[in-house]
């Protein structure tokens, strides 16, 4: 195929002007550096996230109280997600797939050990939440069914919580005062390792009752306490939607809704979560990336800017190659793949730049996320380059191709 | 009627160009033929037409009017693409200024040609080391340009126009860049290889240069006031007059070209 053979004549030719097409090679790289850094940056978070989620199962259901009321008057909204909806949700003749149904009543309140004292999240919750919401023990147990039951001073601990309070994580049968209560710590949590989302590091769980009653000052709605949220599992990933379905209808009716009413709650599932995660990593990645592309667009101007520097510089060249025999094909093809091989070799080294990040990005311990480069993004990047060179490269050999040679070869 | 045998062959050549709202003819019906294995001289001062003469020899322009054919090939009405080819295979040129690449190996610039006209890289090479021999420079076959004397450098653009075997040598001012002795070398390069059968054209204003070949054919505002192989000229046709007083034939409309082509054939 006589197309390669000019690949050589183009290598040639950008071998005689090193810092030149370095130069211009420069935009490229930088450009497909980016961009492919950023998608990679973008694709790391958001495995990054989409794993953090999953560990924490995708059957889950989180049933939260609206936090907008319409209609009720001036004032603080009211909130109606109560224990009474917990108890009648939890019964399984109406809600077949669901299972496990947790109350969570949560706050910001200072625990003291001796002369230490932290600030932590304390949530009120039942035995389930420890399956529910996967959690592991380094220490101990969770709170059990007895204790929730009679609404025992005990505690489950994060250990950030223990560290900060004791200074060492083996701390089950310690004692810890909360609003001048002692609490006895059962368990501790292991360490998720990760300080972002959905870290328990930094909290503590108590019986629920023992949060209703004596350590949260809670209102009750129809003479029920109220509840943050309540959490739940549908007995499998595929009856999710059923599960969810059949809690609506449960609420709906129990708050005396009527059907042109909006719900005064949510139900967020994992799956919705996940899709939420999705549409802001994916809306970041590409708003970033159209950034990057802009400077491959600069790149491929400077390269076409280089390119009609180079024809002109080389008018006695053309001339000459004319004069030889040359085709005015021979002369567009020289100079469309001589910037073809310009903006190919920026891409191959642009990716090297990102792989070489990437990797390094590896070796940090602990950096919170992992540059994930694609194959699909491999291909973008050398596709973007190579339509670069053809694209920024056309002009000027067409410009070439046009010089007459008799004109050509006269000039200085 | 255009003689077969002659390796070009011009019949009442005209180019005129068109500066703004003036004609300038550069060539003004010339009619001249070279035979295979000639050493000719064409001199004249600048604005003689000899340049313009020259380019319409080496294909890299069209007359305005006339006929012009290479071993018998007519070149009016090829394509650019032809053309090309045409000049690829036929005619070999040596310039002034050398026209070397910059920063090329001797070899690559001699291969040059061959590349054009799509001979296989091996092959290619080696015929690009042959010709760099017959110029007696195959011991620098890779050396640069600018690791190469003047005369060095033109004999590696000789080298260049012999590789692909063409019909024609055509040399527009080979010494002119070159200081007395080199020059001379050049020119005993170019004799040598016209003693081993090229056909030689050496466009000048040197009289000295011209003195050499064998046939010298002077030029001035366009046509040829004199031709030292008149019979030659004679034969193929028109015969300007001895000074540049000759009338100037009337410049004819392209568009009947053709109907005049018929008219030699059929004359």
């Amino acid at each position: 195929m006589k197309l390669f053979r000019y690949f050589p004549v183009a290598v040639d030719s950008i071998a005689a002007n090193k810092m030149r097409a370095s130069l211009t090679m420069l935009g490229i790289i930088i450009g497909v550096a980016a961009v492919l850094t950023i998608l990679g940056v973008g694709r790391g978070a958001s495995a990054n996230i989409l794993d953090e989620v999953a560990s924490q199962g995708t059957t889950r259901l989180t049933i939260s109280p609206s936090t907008e009321s319409e209609g009720e008057g001036a004032g603080a909204p009211v909130q109606t997600l109560t224990m009474g909806d917990v108890r009648a949700l939890s019964d399984a003749a109406f809600h077949p797939d669901v299972v496990e149904v947790v109350p969570q009543y949560g706050g910001s309140i200072q625990l003291v050990a001796g002369s230490n004292n932290k600030q932590t999240r304390v949530t009120g919750t039942t035995a389930d939440y420890v399956g529910v919401h996967r959690l592991e023990m380094a220490e101990g147990r969770f709170l059990t069914e007895d204790e929730i039951a009679q609404m025992s001073n005990v505690i489950v601990i994060g250990t950030a919580v223990a560290t900060d309070l004791f200074e060492r994580t083996q701390v089950v049968g310690e004692s810890v005062r909360i609003d001048g209560e002692p609490f006895t710590v059962v368990g501790v949590l292991k360490e998720s390792g990760n300080a972002g989302f959905g870290s328990n590091d930094d909290s503590g769980f108590i019986p629920i009752g023992a949060a209703h009653g004596r350590i949260f000052n809670v209102p009750r709605y129809r003479g029920e306490y109220i509840v943050t949220s309540v959490s739940a599992n549908a007995v499998s990933e595929e009856r999710v939607e059923a599960a969810e379905r059949q809690i609506e209808q449960t609420l709906r009716l129990r708050h005396g809704l009527g059907a042109d009413d909006d719900s005064d709650f949510t139900i967020s599932t994992q799956a919705s979560l996940l899709d939420t995660i999705g549409t802001v990593t994916n809306t970041l990645t590409l708003l970033l990336s159209s950034i990057a592309a802009i400077s491959l667009v600069v790149g491929g101007i400077g390269i076409m800017n280089i390119m009609l520097v180079s024809v002109t510089e080389r008018t006695k060249e053309i001339g000459l190659r004319k004069a030889l025999g040359a085709h005015t094909s021979d002369v567009l093809l020289q100079f469309l793949i001589e910037s073809l091989v310009l903006t190919l070799l920026g891409g191959l080294i642009g990716i090297a730049i990102s792989y070489g990040l990437a990797l390094l990005v590896q070796r940090i311990p602990n950096f919170p996320i992992d540059l994930l480069i694609g194959v699909d993004a491999l291909v973008l990047a050398v596709g973007v380059s190579a339509g670069c060179g053809l694209i920024f490269g056309l002009y000027p050999a067409m410009r070439a191709t046009r010089l007459d040679p008799i004109e050509a070869l006269r000039y200085e | 009627m255009a003689d077969s045998s002659a390796l070009v062959d011009m019949q009442n050549i005209s180019k005129v160009y068109q500066m703004g709202e003036t004609k300038v003819h550069a060539l003004n019906g010339v009619s001249l033929s070279i035979e295979a294995g000639e050493y000719v001289a064409i001199v004249g001062t600048s604005g003689s037409g000899k340049s313009t003469l020259m380019n319409i020899i080496g294909l890299l322009d069209s007359p305005t009017e006339g006929v012009f054919a290479v071993r018998g090939q007519r070149a009016s009405g090829l394509t650019g693409r032809q053309m090309a080819d045409l000049r690829n295979r036929e005619i070999g040129f040596v310039f002034q200024q050398f026209n070397l690449l910059a920063r090329t190996p001797a070899w690559r610039q001699v291969e040059l040609p061959l590349f054009y006209a799509n001979v296989a890289r091996s092959a290619s090479r080696k015929r690009a080391l042959e010709a760099l021999a017959q110029v007696g420079l195959d011991e620098r076959a890779d050396h640069k340009p600018d690791e190469l004397s003047g005369g060095q450098q033109q004999r590696v653009a000789i080298a260049r126009a012999l590789v692909n075997r063409p019909s024609l040598l055509l040399a527009d001012e080979p010494t002119g860049a070159l200081d007395t002795r080199t020059g001379e070398e050049v020119m005993a390069l170019f004799e040598k290889l016209h003693e081993e059968g090229l056909t030689l054209v050496i466009i000048t204003h040197d009289q000295e240069i011209a003195e050499r070949a064998h046939r010298v054919i002077t030029m001035r505002d366009g046509v040829i006031v004199s031709d030292s192989d008149a019979a030659t000229t004679t034969a193929s046709g028109f015969r300007n007059g001895l000074s540049g007083a000759a009338p100037a034939p009337l410049p004819r409309p392209v568009a009947i070209e053709q109907d005049k082509e018929e008219m030699y054939e059929a004359v």
